[in-house]
């Protein structure tokens, strides 16, 4: 029975280094059956083709404008076969060790001929990476959160994010326009996007950007609490006790905006 | 190699004498010396202000003049060795104590404390002047040994190199004449990166090291790069410090064409506008160019502290964020190997120079665009 070819995504957004790529691939396919199914400049037209097609390997520069090689990684995991990722990389220090550190696979440019071969037989004994490993890479945040809607992965632009809320196992991420269900944790959210967020409740982060201002309302039982006002949507969010000296913080820089 | 000052090894005799930063020094200098003796002789404060005047208007003459005649001398001076360069300055300050004192009493109708006093005061504050600019060229020249040091640190991003080289592997199969400029291109930027960066050398030269550098980052980056070269008017035979253009297109090119998808226009305006060439650099500016903000600046600094070195108040760099575009603004005084040694340089003399310069870079244009690899090798190799 003949093999499957390995079917090949590139990702690299020096056409050069794709083209380079492509040649020692063409050079591998004498030893090894391979086909390619496309080239992507970023990470997200690398997701916008593996919309339509499927690859069993990525191999991703990391330093691309739009989205970064880390950053695709992790939104690859969302797919339902994810591919095995290979990153390639010219030369980033930290992030070398790092990839040793966490036994990452890696090639170097300019890339030869039989480490890359050597990369792709070994490819079928490959796991996908997890999460754990790609969040202790040094990366930048994310730009995008990623959710699975019927078996496709939906990219949210994180500056597009009003709020996220924690539900039961959900996270519901709120922006103007609709809401998504996100399987993470509100507290490595926070870790990774704290500047763009403020807490305003145990189970709540809401962006600063969106804040419009604080409203004292009326309990039940007679006490009153603080409610988030927000650009872009009617709806309000409570503020927990604990977490009250936001109003004054962030009042008073929503105030300074307002005057500015 | 042409075009090039030496960087005297030993301290120098005399800073100087027309560099702007060298004549406010002096002027401070003396009329802070006339303040202290204005304060230690005058007990009630409020008649400082009186007395200091009054010692300035006994001062100033004999200062200006003698800074004139220096100015005008200097490019001569500058020839002469250390112990015969400070015996002339020493003579022309006794002749002007002699020349002022004779024509000031008759004009300002005021007895004056006398001709010896006059060289005394006179001759102390040369000769304290020269120690002094001795005592901080001599503070300033490792720092100048270092600016070589720091030229290196300004280097080449490691992940062009090895982006570049991949780059030229490409062309290998496909197109081999290009790959071999890519490679000559790549070894003329490291050649420069790895010689004596101490010496000034000529503007010409060092667009000629960017234009390089551009086109092996055109052949990374294709039509994200766009160019926009307006150098028509600029004096190539200018001095400026190497790899002062360089790493600021580096930079452009990497907080304002590489983090966006669209294409980018990287420009590069420089012109001789009063004596002073002016080069200005312009980028997109992006949310995301201002991440890597702390590593601009470390190459902003390092070039204005080699500026500084250099040139002392003269030059200056400065950036600013104009909307969506970043702009690097550079002042360097227009100084030639003409006018920086020799001297003679009347002005007139110098804008010659600055026309030929022109002409040497418009003679080394053509071979570029056509890149006939024989010929691509733009300067004479100075091993």
């Amino acid at each position: 029975m003949p093999e499957a070819p390995l079917r090949i995504l590139l990702v690299d957004d020096e056409a050069p280094a794709r083209h380079r790529l492509r040649e020692l691939l063409d050079d591998c396919a004498a030893v090894l059956p391979i086909s390619i199914v496309g080239e992507a400049q970023h990470g997200r037209e690398a997701l916008d083709i593996l919309h339509s097609a499927s690859a069993d390997l990525v191999l991703t520069d990391i330093h691309m404008p739009a989205m970064d090689g880390i950053e695709l990684a992790r939104h690859l995991l969302k797919l339902s076969h994810p591919p095995v990722v290979i990153f390639t990389t010219a030369f980033h220090e930290h992030a070398l060790a790092a990839f040793e550190v966490h036994a990452v696979d890696y090639l170097v440019k300019p890339v030869r001929v039989q480490r890359l071969l050597a990369a792709l037989q070994k490819v079928p004994r490959l796991k996908p990476m997890t999460v754990e490993k790609l969040t202790q890479l040094p990366a930048a945040a994310r730009r995008f959160l990623s959710v699975t809607e019927r078996s496709r992965v939906v990219l949210v632009p994180i500056d597009e994010v009003i709020y996220l809320k924690a539900e039961l196992k959900y996270i519901t991420i709120r922006t103007a326009q609709r809401e998504y269900l996100l399987e993470e944790s509100l507290t490595r959210l926070e870790q990774e996007f704290g500047a763009r967020f403020v807490r305003v409740h145990r189970n709540c982060l809401v962006a600063r950007d969106f804040i419009r201002g604080f409203e004292r309302r009326a309990n039940d039982d007679g006490d009153a609490h603080w409610e988030v006002l927000l650009h872009g949507i009617g709806e309000t969010l409570p503020v927990s006790r604990r977490q009250q000296y936001i109003v004054r913080e962030i009042g008073r820089e929503v105030m300074n905006g307002a005057a500015a | 190699m042409q075009g090039i000052i030496k960087q005297p090894s030993a301290v120098p005799a005399l800073p100087d004498l027309r560099n702007l930063g060298t004549v406010l020094r002096i002027l401070l200098g003396v009329n802070g010396a006339a303040l202290v003796i204005a304060l230690a002789r005058e007990p009630r404060l409020a008649a400082v202000a009186t007395e200091w005047a009054a010692l300035t208007a006994f001062v100033e003459p004999q200062l200006f003049a003698e800074l004139a005649v220096l100015w005008l001398v200097q490019p001569w001076l500058a020839r002469l060795d250390g112990r015969s360069a400070i015996g002339v300055v020493t003579v022309i300050t006794c002749a002007l104590a002699i020349g002022v004192d004779a024509l000031l009493p008759r004009m300002a109708g005021e007895a004056r404390g006398g001709l010896v006093r006059d060289l005394v005061f006179a001759l102390t504050a040369q000769f304290v002047l020269i120690a002094y600019f001795r005592l901080r060229a001599r503070a300033l020249s490792p720092a100048i040994t270092e600016a070589r040091l720091q030229a290196l640190q300004a280097r080449i991003r490691p992940h062009f190199l090895f982006n570049s080289i991949t780059a030229v592997l490409s062309l290998m199969r496909s197109e081999p004449r290009r790959a071999e400029v890519a490679l000559e291109d790549l070894a003329d930027l490291f050649r420069v990166l790895m010689r004596d960066n101490r010496e000034l050398a000529p503007l010409a030269d060092e667009v000629e090291l960017c234009r390089q550098y551009l086109e092996l980052e055109q052949l990374r980056l294709g039509e994200r790069l766009v160019i926009d070269w307006n150098v028509k008017s600029m004096p190539g035979d200018a001095l400026v410090p190497p790899l002062v253009l360089q790493p600021l297109l580096e930079n452009a090119v990497y907080h304002g064409i590489e983090p966006s998808t669209a294409p980018g226009v990287v420009s590069i305006n420089i012109f001789l506008s009063r004596d002073e060439v002016h080069a200005l650099l312009r980028n997109p500016y992006t949310a995301n160019s201002a991440r890597h903000h702390a590593g601009n600046r470390m190459a902003l600094d390092n070039i204005r502290e080699r500026l500084a070195l250099h040139f002392d108040a003269e030059a200056s760099l400065e950036s600013r964020v104009n909307r969506d575009i970043y702009e690097v603004h550079i002042r360097i005084p227009y100084r030639t190997t003409k006018t920086a040694t020799a001297g003679g340089g009347t002005q007139p003399a110098a804008r010659r120079e600055a026309s030929a310069g022109q002409d040497a870079a418009k003679r080394r244009e053509p071979y570029l665009r056509q890149r006939v690899p024989a010929m691509a090798q733009p300067r004479v190799d100075h091993a």
